[in-house]
């Protein structure tokens, strides 16, 4: 297919709709933000499928769960701040522990946000989400993951969490036939020799950038997706990182709990042994910015990662 | 309702009661003061108005309830098994480890609960997510759930208030078991949440305000509830918490504790002369 650059969020809606026909029991949610998550793809094409809730998050996830529990498919979105942070502990109580077959979406997430600022910029939601028995968690990169991820969550039975993004995304997996996509399988993008550049969502497209301008260097970096933060891909981590011998993380998300703390445990349980550094928001709030500038403020860009990398293999 | 009928409400309402003894003194722990007062509520939905299959407690088309005030849960354990849902031999298992008697409902664990509940606020969105299930399917099928008054001081209650009336939800049909107790004390002194009777209807409910132990009054509230059409159901149920039991009627210290031996050798002295009195009849 033709490469499309647009955002997660948009592939997103449009694939909620797309799907509508084959998950009759496919039903989503909004918390009065369904122009900027963009369920409203969804809303208009099957208006009698949709269910904007008001400016009550926790009564959403509330709701989300009774139509699981009498067997609906709910997609329940907001902005991650607000799902995931918002509404923690409806998520942990009402949906994970009774393992309701509830999916929740958090857009907007991490500081390409932008001008909205800190209080908008959800930097936890992968480490909240990760903490919940059960709970499998999302971050697709492009708009075919994207579609890919959709359904391969609506496909299982139990509790998700998948991230949006704000930003227009590259386009990373357009020739790949439909149903590559397995939960929990990481996608290894390039390989190489002296350095693994493990990422997730908006950051593959970076580190796939960052390999190039590695290789320009004389630099071999494998790049992997890990589109699934959990459960995570641990055989293909342990794996890249024994081969390569030195390991990057990089996430639009603090650098405690998401995919730098994940990797880090899968390669102390792994006894695998090597250099990590993470690219990631450090323990710091956001703030409002152009999107794409912030990126750069916070250290989330390809040369980041190529610093990142660098200082990796100087610890060898 | 015939006197034979009503006769045999209070005893279940009596042997409920008991129950709840048994289970809060076994296990040296769990709320007997809301599980009291909702007797009658319990019994009256559990014996007459949930249209349930005991041996299929997951049949599609059964009227769900949702126990939102959670910590309940003695109440909600004694209705089911005393329905046939599971073998009341096991109620002394209540909050043991391995037991599907968990301190609060487990939909995973224990057979004829529709939904897992403890944090307070949460099972009335619950109850609204599986009203509008119902609304989407063309299904008849109606959703119940108990929540308490102090419960009402939970934000999430009146998000799904406002929900269940915008959606128009006459499927559904809340009962309050207005005790006037919290843990910290009257409910009108913590934070006082009240008067429900003009918030409810503020936000659109049908309310309707009963003695929570007559059952003549609880048979006409509910089926003023399945006549509304609409919107949703409130039903306001005065109670006494500790009901049955004289040292812990209206008490805020029976919310969550259990009896010692001695309180218990009481307690089920008069709980038993209750249950007595309506075999007489």
């Amino acid at each position: 297919m033709e490469p499309i650059k647009e955002a997660t969020r948009v592939s997103f809606g449009k694939a909620l709709a797309e799907l509508a026909p084959e998950y009759p029991g496919l039903v989503v949610l909004d918390a009065d933000l369904a122009a900027a998550t963009r369920t409203d793809i969804f809303a208009a094409a099957w208006p009698d499928r949709f269910i904007d809730c008001g400016i009550a998050e926790s009564n959403m996830i509330g709701v989300a769960a009774g139509l699981a529990a009498a067997g609906k498919i709910p997609v329940a979105a907001s902005f991650a701040m607000f799902s995931a942070g918002r509404a923690f502990e409806q998520i942990r109580n009402s949906v994970g522990y009774p393992h309701l077959n509830v999916k929740i979406a958090g857009s907007h997430a991490g500081v390409s946000v932008g001008e909205d600022g800190a209080t908008h910029q959800c930097l936890e939601d992968i480490a909240l989400m990760r903490t919940i028995p059960g709970m499998t968690v999302l971050c697709p990169a492009d708009a075919f993951s994207m579609r890919e991820a959709v359904r391969a969550m609506l496909e299982f039975q139990g509790p998700a969490y998948i991230r949006l993004g704000r930003l227009a995304v590259n386009s990373l997996y357009h020739d790949r036939p439909a149903g590559w996509l397995r939960i929990g399988k990481g996608e290894v993008l390039r390989t190489g020799a002296d350095v693994t550049l493990l990422a997730t969502g908006l950051e593959v497209q970076e580190a796939v950038i960052a390999a190039g301008l590695l290789a320009e260097q004389g630099v071999s970096a494998a790049v992997a997706d890990l589109h699934t933060l959990k459960p995570l891909d641990s055989e293909l981590v342990a794996r890249l990182a024994s081969q390569t011998g030195a390991v990057v993380t990089a996430e639009e998300h603090s650098a405690i709990g998401g995919l730098g703390d994940a990797v880090l445990a899968a390669l102390a349980d792994a006894d695998v042994r090597v250099p990590l550094e993470k690219v990631a928001v450090q323990d710091v709030y956001g703030h409002s910015g152009k999107g794409d500038e912030l990126l750069d403020e916070f250290g989330l860009r390809a040369g980041d990662i190529v610093a990142a990398a660098l200082r990796a293999i100087a610890r060898k | 309702m015939e006197q034979s009928e009503r006769t045999a409400l209070r005893r279940a309402a009596a042997r409920l009661r008991l129950d709840v003894l048994e289970e809060v003194f076994s296990a040296q722990s769990g709320h007997p003061g809301g599980a009291l007062s909702s007797a009658e509520i319990l019994t009256w939905l559990y014996q007459k108005e949930l249209n349930i299959r005991p041996a299929q407690p997951r049949w599609p088309d059964r009227d769900r309830f949702v126990l939102s005030k959670g910590h309940s849960s003695p109440g909600l354990y004694a209705a089911l098994a005393r329905r046939g849902f599971f073998d009341p031999a096991l109620l002394p298992t209540f909050r043991k480890s391995g037991s599907i008697l968990q301190g609060h409902p487990d939909m995973k664990k224990c057979p004829g609960v529709d939904m897992t509940s403890g944090s307070l606020g949460q099972g009335v969105s619950a109850a609204c997510g599986m009203a509008l299930a119902a609304r989407l399917d063309g299904a008849p099928w109606r959703v119940y759930t108990l929540l308490g008054d102090g419960e009402a001081e939970e934000g999430q209650v009146w998000e799904a208030a406002m929900f269940a009336a915008h959606k128009k939800l006459d499927n559904l049909c809340w009962i309050v078991d207005s005790n006037g107790l919290q843990i910290d004390g009257r409910v009108e002194d913590v934070a006082g949440p009240g008067p429900l009777d003009k918030k409810f209807e503020g936000f659109g409910f049908h309310v309707l305000k009963v003695d929570g132990h007559d059952f003549d009054a609880l048979e006409a509230a509910f089926a003023a509830a399945r006549a509304e059409k609409g919107r949703p159901t409130v039903i306001l149920a005065a109670t006494v918490k500790g009901k049955g039991v004289s040292f812990m009627e209206d008490q805020v210290g029976w919310h969550g504790k259990a009896p010692n031996a001695e309180q218990y050798a009481l307690a089920k002295e008069e709980l038993e002369a209750e249950l007595a009195r309506w075999e007489v009849e």
